[in-house]
């Protein structure tokens, strides 16, 4: 079927609401064809993927929609930029880097979008509510509204999200409609002890195999025993929207379109049923580490960005400790929750410990990391996903916990005993 | 000749030696968009240089990001010269619309079946024309 525009959506696109949501329109509509939508529908808010700097092409689109007025017209936050706008000079982040990245972000800033930089928007008081329609770019804020919170969005790829923000519309496709939010597969989790499904460091490795298992469909996952706190969940949505294009996904009991199995199928049977088990979790647990038993560089925790809960786990270990004077010690997370944990006494015995952080980023998004870093250990599904092609790192998977006991001890260090 | 229908996503002429996958592929941490080669470690393409090749894929992976990625790979001439994949992908089809809309650079996103995307093997020289069709010497149906 064609896609029907309303009036002002051709409004939009002849030009009447000036040249910058007229590019911003015309993009939309040849994209709402791709996606085979009938119409297009209204969102009440986005956050802009797009934001993040990448080279010379995604900074001339930036400034192309900016030179020409665009503004977003519903509240819009905005995802990590590619540098960290008051530290940048204390890493080996190079100036004409650093420039052109400020300068993106700053074009994004003049459409009027919040200047959150963050890849967690969902932990700040920017947080949509459940059953809303809206436009999200970031694999990990997309899984997240669309799982944990029950928020509606489609998987919006970067250069997208801002056309939706500035024309306030979104193509009606996929997970913005009820019957695409059903479960696909389903998959049981068969002997995993509950002490190990209270361990943070479960999450990610569960992702990662339902990245694997869905790729784009939606996983419902039952037999879980004990409820996951909202980090555990935003850990396994992070990963497997990295190791699949998960978007969506349903864990019975927990996540709000999954009282029942039944709610989450939406009554329908699933297309395909499978156990996980123990042995399949520990082979995922090592695909997560490409180097094992290493002498340590640097620990990197806070990817997605770090909340205020995780500093406040991290307080905990590392309160009255001190970091082996060799290894770094890095968390990325957004301004708005480093302010808070400083305001709330958090922040310092993590600075008292040795680490460093760095807000608006994080090391996937900005070439912060020194060259004699070789192998970094940290507690993030996306970051063990993503680091040894992006930064050429030898990288080991572990809980916080384990990370912390690393870097006191200089080495790598894993707390097996879970996984047994 | 044999002729493989594909349907045109994005529209366009294209010609390369084919490089096939059945793995899904990030871009972002996947693609070096100065080289065009293929740096997702954990890939079966890794290594492979991509640039002015059809890129022949089921979907994209993972991360928004993709999508500006390609788009960097556009601007710099390192872009494989076409996509196929085997259903519709919005991802790539936005990198391609915006290179048109930005620097008139654009390559033909092209879904094509699975049992095609079979029939295609690394190294065949294809050519791609405006309507979808897809002309080799050999596929191996």
């Amino acid at each position: 079927m064609a896609l029907r525009l309303t009036d002002k959506d051709q409004a939009m696109l002849s030009g009447k609401h000036g040249p910058a949501t007229q590019m911003a329109m015309r993009i939309l509509v040849r994209m709402a064809e791709v996606y085979e939508a009938d119409e297009l529908l209204d969102i009440v808010g986005a956050h802009i993927d797009s934001s993040i700097y990448v080279g010379d092409a995604g900074l001339e689109y930036a400034e192309r929609l900016a030179s020409l007025g665009a503004k977003v017209s519903v509240p819009t936050t905005l995802n990590v930029t590619g540098v960290d706008e008051h530290h940048w000079q204390e890493w080996p982040v190079p100036r004409e880097w650093a420039e052109k990245a400020q300068r993106q972000a700053d074009a994004y800033k003049s459409m009027g979008a919040i200047p959150t930089w963050t890849c967690a928007p969902y932990q700040t008081e920017h947080k949509p509510k459940f059953g809303e329609q809206i436009a999200w770019g970031e694999s990990n804020p997309i899984v997240f509204a669309n799982s944990v919170i029950g928020a509606r969005t489609e998987r919006y790829p970067d250069l997208l999200d801002v056309c939706c923000a500035i024309t306030g519309r979104a193509p009606a496709v996929g997970l913005h409609r009820t019957e695409n939010r059903a479960g696909q597969i389903l998959v049981r989790l068969a002997d995993v002890p509950e002490r190990l499904q209270a361990d943070d460091s479960f999450y990610p490795v569960l992702g990662y195999l339902l990245g694997q298992i869905a790729q784009d469909r939606v996983p419902v996952v039952d037999g879980l025993t004990v409820t996951p706190t909202e980090d555990q969940l935003k850990a396994l949505g992070a990963t497997a929207a990295s190791s699949g294009a998960v978007a969506l996904f349903h864990i019975v009991g927990v996540t709000p379109e999954a009282q029942t199995l039944e709610a989450a199928f939406q009554g329908r049977p699933p297309q395909e049923t499978m156990e996980l088990t123990m042995a399949d979790l520990r082979a995922t647990r090592e695909q997560l580490s490409t180097g094992a038993g290493e002498t340590l560089d640097m620990v990197v925790l806070g990817s997605p960005h770090f909340s205020l809960a995780e500093f406040r786990q991290l307080a905990r270990l590392a309160v009255g400790k001190s970091q082996h004077p060799r290894v770094q010690f890095l968390v990325t997370t957004s301004r708005i929750v480093r302010d808070v944990a400083q305001a709330t006494g958090v922040l310092q015995p993590v600075l008292d410990f040795g680490a460093r952080l760095t807000v608006d980023t994080c090391i996937l998004a900005t070439p912060m990391l020194p060259p004699e870093i070789k192998t970094i250990m940290t507690n993030s599904g996306k970051y063990a996903y993503y680091s040894p092609g992006l930064l050429g790192v030898r990288h080991v998977y572990g809980s916080m916990a384990d990370c912390v006991e690393s870097a006191i001890a200089g080495h790598v260090i894993r707390d097996e005993s879970l996984w047994k | 000749m044999e002729v493989i229908q594909g349907r045109p996503i994005v529209p366009g002429m294209a010609s390369g030696e084919a490089l096939v996958t059945n793995e899904p592929l990030s871009f972002w941490g996947g693609y070096d968009a100065q080289t065009g080669e293929i740096i997702d470690r954990r890939h079966p393409l890794s290594g492979q240089i991509a640039a002015g090749k059809v890129l022949i894929l089921p979907f994209h992976r993972g991360s928004s990001t993709t999508t500006a990625m390609l788009l960097e790979a556009l601007r710099a001439g390192t872009a494989p010269a076409a996509i196929l994949t085997t259903g519709i992908d919005p991802f790539f089809a936005l990198a391609s619309i915006v290179g048109e809309e930005l620097f008139d650079k654009s390559i033909p996103i092209v879904s094509i079946s699975k049992e095609h995307a079979a029939a295609i093997h690394t190294g065949q020289r294809l050519d791609m024309a405006e309507d979808g069709t897809i002309r080799s010497r050999g596929f191996s149906f």
